[in-house]
């Protein structure tokens, strides 16, 4: 079984780099999304006095989460291609 | 009190400090120890242009008049580079592919390196940017007036702004236009940015974190203060908020400072995942004090002061002079960086769309004509940069300092954000075309100048208040009737929507042309096929004429190692390689880094004064079909090299099969040699035994019995030599000697005379080779292959030409030669072609010709088509001295 493995974790790691690319594709769609949220908000009408402060707030969150979620993709997206074709490895059979 | 005078000499030794920065990275990067200066931080500050004078006093502005909707222009941005994997990789893909110069050349490259769209581009870039770097001279007048009040008179402020811009002009033409680059990267303006990126950010934290722990007590005051702020009132208007988010975004790709940094100077693909989440990271410190700055600034100075300054004025309101001095530098910094790498920027691209199109267009002979056209281009990118800077400092002095920073900035980006469709389209859509791509430019920018640009300039005019001659439809700010507006969102929508839809229908309604389709595919598919475009097929120019072309453009040491290393790497030495498709592409590429895609094609066009594409290429850019017929002509490539392979392999076994034969015939052979004169030689001397013959017979047949005894020797003496050849064990016996002589003696001892063949010499050519080898090796071949002729010419009057050709000697008769089946064997062994055996030769004379000749370093070889049997022997080399 242990001879087995590093064709598993082959395809494993092009999976995984496959998504982590769709991810980077998807996280400026999902920070435009959370963006444009404040939007939906409803006017000064209710609750005017925190509005502001608190829009800031959570606009300065999303910003941080942004960078956080970019930084963490950098490394993987950074990685050149695994090759899934690459069958070098023995494959699993069993 | 902060002195006036003071300022003016911290400001003068900061801008002292930028040029030795500046120096410094030119002169470590010139000694190629360039590492440091090309890491992704530096790449990543250097995208901080963006943040202009704008950014580092309109901010708080825009906070105080429209609360939070300043973000907007840091949010479009952010989101950019957070998904740098998706546009801004392609883009810097693309650019390092095509050697891209700027956007007005990656829009040119892209639709077939049309010079007609890099004007377009270049046009509304230089007309965009212009209110820009006004807003920037604007700033920096600004803020030297805060502390000039009372020092300086009016007109001493106003000549502020002349002497910054003139200042920045000679910054940027010192190192911008330095050198020539191919790659078009500017390392000392690079870390000169980077310098004044840090300093701003930290100018700007430096005021907020005095504002929010100083001034006010803490961050949980500043938020209490912020709601009980007039900024509270403020509402997020949906349309502007998405459409400002939108707008930036879109500026952020095309302004062509951006442009410059994040794709021209980029110098590893990877710097992006760095920047993909730094930069948006510098944009949220640049903004985090931008509302607190605001808010305290509102309360703190008194009403009608210009919030657009309170960055400067609210540290010199609470005195502390050494903040205000560095916010001071901070927003000094801010402008200049913007100013440099925009004034860069549009000289790259005025002198490469317009000035070399026309200076080209102008000198007939083009490229070829005498003159240096590498000064040309120096030339012209100083005069743009210092005409770009003029232009701002004019339209700073035309518009006056009425307009708000936020909205002359907001003007800029609807305008440049009008290459946003066609950049993306052509990015993405191989159907965009170049048709297509010029009419949306041309709308939308004309809709931007409508409904943007004029009523800016000419706000109350009735052009603007009633519509152009009244029609109130046409109004510039209410267009077909769209009443109450935003006037840039109203820009945004008219001017985007039409200029898509304009771009659309016209890819759609037109066909490209082939060098479009090729580009497009090469821009599109970048990930597919990193390869240049396939451009140059027909017509092959002298290569010479493109070393001197490219010696005027890109300086004699960089063409001359380009086209030695292109020579080295096709396997030839010296400075001239082969003109093959992938060499003129590549040398167009190069080209294209220092001139621009367009002119670089006109220039090697003239060169090679063709057609641009042939049908191969036209095959090529056919798209799915393209790439399946490359496959199968791949497979008929590989299958006719199978062919190939095979034919060989037959010919060999043919070969293999001949021999193994010949060696089976071979003991047969030398039996039969053998026997003949021993059948002869036995029965002879029995016949002497018995006594039955007289003397005189017996005489005759001693005679015989010798004959046949020397026949056997010569054979085991021809025998015996082949296989002491073909062993190696032989010794040569090196002499100097004369080709004449040799060949005398050669025939002299074939004992033929002029009856049995006519030799046709020409001595006096013989004479003047002289042979240094072993001479009585090589005169056993020519014994050989004249006897040969002797032998078996079947003419009426056999004839042998013997003729010198440089290190070679063809030996020629007029009989009617070896059947072509036959030209294969004549060297093996026992290879007698004809059964003359009366001719007395075992057929092993040619194979031990060609042993010799291969021993001495020479060769023998059959020479086809020469009318009969003709033999060359290529004498041996460094061994036939050609005597003067």
């Amino acid at each position: 079984m242990t001879v087995q493995r590093p064709g598993i974790f082959l395809a494993k790691a092009s999976y995984r780099q496959r998504r982590m690319r769709d991810a980077a594709r998807m996280l400026p769609v999902i920070g435009a999304a959370l963006l444009l949220l404040p939007m939906a908000w409803s006017g000064p009408a209710e609750g005017a006095a925190q509005r502001t402060s608190v829009a800031g707030l959570y606009l300065f969150a999303v910003w941080i989460g942004l960078v956080a979620a970019a930084a963490l993709l950098a490394r993987p997206l950074q990685r050149p291609d695994v090759m899934p074709e690459d069958r070098e490895a023995p494959v699993d059979e069993g | 009190m902060l002195t006036f005078n003071l300022l003016v000499a911290v400001a003068l030794g900061y801008v002292a400090l930028l040029f030795l920065v500046a120096f410094m990275a030119e002169r470590r990067a010139a000694r190629g120890r360039d590492g440091w200066l090309r890491s992704p931080l530096i790449y990543t500050l250097s995208l901080s242009i963006y943040c202009t004078a704008w950014t580092f006093y309109g901010a708080v502005g825009y906070a105080a008049r429209s609360g939070l909707e300043f973000l907007v222009i840091y949010l479009g941005p952010t989101l950019v580079l957070v998904g740098w994997w998706a546009i801004l990789r392609k883009l810097v893909r693309v650019g390092r592919a095509q050697r891209i110069t700027s956007v007005a050349d990656l829009i040119s490259s892209r639709f077939g390196k049309s010079n007609t769209l890099g004007v377009i581009v270049t046009l509304i870039a230089v007309i965009a940017t212009t209110p820009y770097i006004a807003l920037q001279l604007q700033s920096v007048t600004l803020s030297v007036r805060v502390f000039a009040e009372g020092a300086w008179s009016t007109a001493e402020l106003e000549a502020t702004a002349f002497w910054v811009a003139a200042g920045l002009a000679l910054f940027t033409i010192l190192f911008g236009t330095r050198n020539l680059d191919v790659n078009e990267r500017h390392h000392g303006v690079v870390m000169a940015i980077a310098v004044e990126a840090v300093v701003k950010l930290f100018a700007l934290l430096a005021v907020g974190i005095f504002v929010v722990w100083s001034v006010a007590d803490g961050p949980a005051d500043v938020m209490a203060k912020i709601d009980a702020s007039p900024l509270s009132s403020w509402e997020i208007g949906a349309g502007r908020w998405a459409g400002l988010i939108f707008l930036s975004a879109a500026a952020f790709i095309c302004l062509p400072r951006m442009f410059h940094v994040l794709v021209v100077e980029n110098a590893d693909e990877r710097h992006l995942a760095t920047a993909g989440w730094a930069f948006p990271l510098y944009l949220g410190a640049m903004s985090l004090f931008v509302v607190p700055i605001a808010v305290v600034g509102l309360e703190v100075m008194p009403v009608g002061a210009n919030p657009d300054l309170f960055v400067l004025t609210l540290p010199l309101a609470l005195e502390a002079e050494g903040l205000a001095l560095l916010s001071f530098l901070g927003g000094l910094s801010s402008a200049t960086s913007m100013v440099i790498v925009a004034s860069i920027a549009l000289s790259i691209m005025v002198s490469n769309h317009i000035v070399m199109p026309i200076w080209l267009s102008a000198g007939s002979g083009g490229a070829t004509m005498s003159g240096d056209v590498r000064r040309i281009v120096i030339l012209s990118r100083r005069f743009a940069i210092a005409g770009v800077l003029a232009l701002g400092w004019l339209y700073f002095r035309l518009s006056g300092a009425g307009t708000s920073l936020a909205a002359i900035g907001l003007i800029s980006f609807v305008g440049i954000a009008q290459v946003l469709p066609s950049l993306l389209g052509g990015l993405y859509w191989r159907g965009a075309t170049r048709i297509g791509a010029g009419a949306g430019l041309i709308v939308g920018f004309a809709i931007w100048a409508y409904t943007l640009f004029v009523p800016a300039l000419a706000g109350g005019s009735n052009l603007v208040v009633l519509g152009p001659a009244g029609i109130g439809w046409l109004r510039p700010q209410e267009l077909f009737g769209f009443e109450g507006m935003d006037p840039v969102l109203h820009a945004v929508l008219w001017s985007m929507l039409l200029n898509t839809l304009a771009f659309f229908v016209g890819s759609v309604l037109t066909f490209p042309t082939p060098l479009e389709r090729l580009q497009g595919a090469q821009v599109v598919h970048v990930f597919d096929h990193t390869t240049g475009p396939r451009g140059w097929r027909h017509g092959v120019p002298e290569v010479e004429d493109l070393l001197i072309m490219a010696q005027r453009i890109l300086g004699a040491a960089e063409a001359q190692a380009l086209f030695q290393a292109e020579a080295e790497r096709q396997g030839s030495t010296g400075y001239l390689p082969e003109v093959t498709p992938e060499f003129l592409d590549h040398f167009e590429r190069e080209l294209a880094g220092s001139v621009g895609a367009a002119t670089a094609h006109a220039m090697v066009g003239q060169m090679i004064g063709g057609t641009a594409v042939s049908v191969e290429d036209l095959i090529a850019v056919a798209d799915e079909t393209a790439q399946m017929m490359e496959y199968s002509s791949r497979l008929e490539a590989q299958s006719a090299e199978l062919t190939r392979t095979a034919r060989q392999l037959r010919d060999a076994n043919e070969k293999l099969t001949a021999l193994s034969i010949q060696k089976d015939a071979f003991l047969s052979q030398v039996s039969h040699e053998l026997r003949t004169p021993m059948t002869s030689i036995r029965s002879f001397s029995e016949l002497m035994r018995d006594g039955a013959a007289g003397p005189e017979e017996q005489a005759r047949f001693a005679g015989i019995i010798q004959d046949e005894a020397v026949r056997l020797t010569r054979l085991l003496d021809d025998i015996l030599d082949l296989s002491v050849m073909e062993n190696g064990q032989v010794s040569l016996n090196i002499s100097t000697g004369n080709l004449a002589d040799l060949i005398d003696r050669a025939i002299a001892a074939t004992g033929l005379g002029p009856e049995d063949l006519r030799i046709v010499r020409d001595r006096e050519a013989e004479r003047a080779v002289t042979l240094e080898t072993d001479l009585d090796r090589l005169s056993q071949v020519f014994i050989n292959v004249i006897s040969n002729a002797g032998k078996y010419c079947d003419a009426e009057a056999p004839e042998l030409r013997i003729e010198v050709r440089g290190g070679a000697v063809d030996l020629i008769d007029n009989g009617s030669g070896i059947p072509k089946d036959s030209r294969r064997v004549i060297f093996e062994k026992f290879s007698r072609l004809s059964d003359q055996s009366a001719a007395g030769g075992a057929g092993l004379g040619l194979a031990i010709c060609r042993e010799i000749m291969e021993k001495l370093g020479g060769s023998i070889s059959y020479l086809p088509g020469q009318g009969g049997a003709a033999f060359r022997i290529g004498l041996p080399e460094r061994r036939a001295l050609a005597a003067q």
